[in-house]
This record gives C-alpha cells, structure tokens and sequence, in this order.
C-alpha cells in the first residue's frame, strides 16, 4: 500500500504484554489519518470507551492509542444475536514527523477519539518572507 | 452409441473438480483480505441482541453520530434503524492519509422474536453506543392457561 510510506505508518498491532494477563479481546479501532501542513489529525472509532478509560502514548515516534470498554450487565437476558462483541481498543502507528508532545490533544466523543498531534517545529512547512531592496 | 451406464465415475470428477474451485475462491479471498478487520465484518452499525420473556435489548456500536439524525421505527416484530454518518469538516489544505471509518447513510432492519409494544421503546445514546429497550407487546406475551379439574372428579355420570 502507498500510504504505507507517508508521514504515518500503521504498524502490524503488537501484542504487549497486558494482553496476556487479560482474557479480553483486543481490537484494531477503525481510523481516519488526516494531515495538514501543522498537524497530524487521528479520527478512531472506539465505541464505549469514556475519556478516562483512554490511554495514548508517545513514545519517540511511536503512537500507542489504547481504550478499555465497560461492558453492559446483561444478566437478565440472553444474547439472541451477535454481530459484534465486547473487548479493548489498540492500535500503534509510526509517526515519520516530529511531534510537538507539550501540545497534543486528545478527547473522546461519542466513542470516537480526536487526537490531534502538532508537528514540531523543524518539520513544519515554513514561509519565509523574501524581503525586496 | 453407448452411454455409460455408471456415471459416477463422472460425477465424482466433477465434485473434485468443484472443491478445486472453492479452495481457489478461498485463496483469492485471503490474498485480497488477508485478515479480517473488525470494522469490515458486518453492515454498519453492527448490533448485538439480547432478550428475556418480557423484553429485548439491541445495543449498536454507532460511534461518533448524532442522536437527532437516527430515525427508529417499531413495527410488530421488527425494528428499522436509519441514520447517516457524516465526515468531520477538514481544514483547509488538509489531506487524508488513511481512511478506514465508516460514513454515509446507512439503514438497519431487525427482526425481533417477539411483538413489541412500539410506546414503550427507549433509546439511549452514550459513548458511541447506542441502547433500545423493546418491551414485549403484552399481546404477545405467553399467558397462563389455568386448568380447572372437572366436577366429575373422573367418574362419569
């Protein structure tokens, strides 16, 4: 895939060790990537994750986003049909441009992560101005 | 001329012939879609449902809407959700770099194993996931037959 080589590459989803001491499925979340020149834009579809039940993680170029979901108490009921079922949210990304950290930002909504991730000032496209004599 | 009389011989050619032909589109399948994503398994939104005697609960996993643009419908048995997810506005200059959520109109139609009474439908929409209590219709609901022993006490009379 050619989108492979841009500014974010999404890697195979690796299995850190949390894994193993769950029984929980752990899902690759849906996402949209969109980048400007200043920022790098990450839409994820996670729904039942609540703001504090994210986690995301920088760690030199290298994106963690992680949420866990609070499953429904369905006791009284059982399950007639499934097309979905309960787990976690991860998925890691290579970032290729240097992230401002102090500033991103990320916040759920509705079950979808916003996070924005501003570039850092080398990577930036800057205008310089040519002055004429 | 003569016609076998035993085409099995034939037959079985042709069944190996077929399974040839199904392991072949299985190839082809993985090669195009080596591992099935979650978000790519079923029809948005996916739902799940659940059910005791006097209700049902369908919850849908429809991150990122808004609640006034789902249109539910309750008719006898079946519940029809309609909706659309539309793409966030991007700034100016702004490109994709990947593009993997769903958008767009989308229309569920759900057959429920029971009658609902349409009145008494609820919906709640919380991070992303969307929950619809369904009471049974008490219609539909299973009554109890009481049975009265007869006055004969099993003598006839």
């Amino acid at each position: 895939m050619s989108d492979e080589s841009r500014a974010i590459q999404v890697q195979q989803e690796q299995r850190p060790a949390v894994r193993e001491s769950r029984s929980r499925r752990v899902f690759a979340p849906a996402v949209d990537i969109v980048e400007t020149n200043d920022e790098i834009l990450v839409l994820a579809d996670m729904p039942g994750v609540r703001q504090d039940d994210l986690e995301v993680i920088l760690e030199k170029n290298v994106l963690t986003i992680r949420g866990t979901v609070q499953m429904p108490h369905m006791q009284e009921y059982d399950l007639e049909y499934a097309e979905y079922e309960g787990g976690d949210y991860e998925r890691v990304f290579t970032l290729a441009d240097d992230i401002d950290r102090d500033k991103i930002e990320a916040e759920m909504k509705q079950g979808v992560l916003h996070l924005r991730l501003p570039k850092a000032g080398p990577a930036r496209i800057r205008r310089i101005p040519v002055k004429t004599s | 001329m003569l016609e076998p009389l035993f085409p099995w011989r034939e037959m079985r050619r042709m069944e190996r012939e077929m399974d040839r032909m199904q392991r072949e589109m299985e190839r082809m399948f993985d090669t195009f879609f080596p591992r099935r994503r979650r978000w790519m398994e079923v029809e948005f939104p996916p739902l799940n449902i659940w059910t005791n005697n006097d209700q049902a609960v369908v919850t849908a996993e429809l991150p990122g809407i808004q609640p006034e643009e789902l249109e539910l419908s309750v008719n006898n048995d079946t519940l029809i959700l309609r909706g659309k997810r539309v793409a966030n506005d991007l700034p100016e200059g702004a490109r994709y770099q990947r593009r993997e959520r769903f958008q767009g109109e989308f229309a569920r139609s759900l057959q429920l194993p029971f009658a609902i009474d349409a009145d008494k439908v609820e919906a709640h929409y919380e991070n992303g996931v969307l929950t619809i209590t369904l009471p049974r219709a008490e219609a539909d609901k299973p009554k109890r037959i009481a049975v009265h022993a007869g006055q004969s006490n099993g003598k006839e009379g």
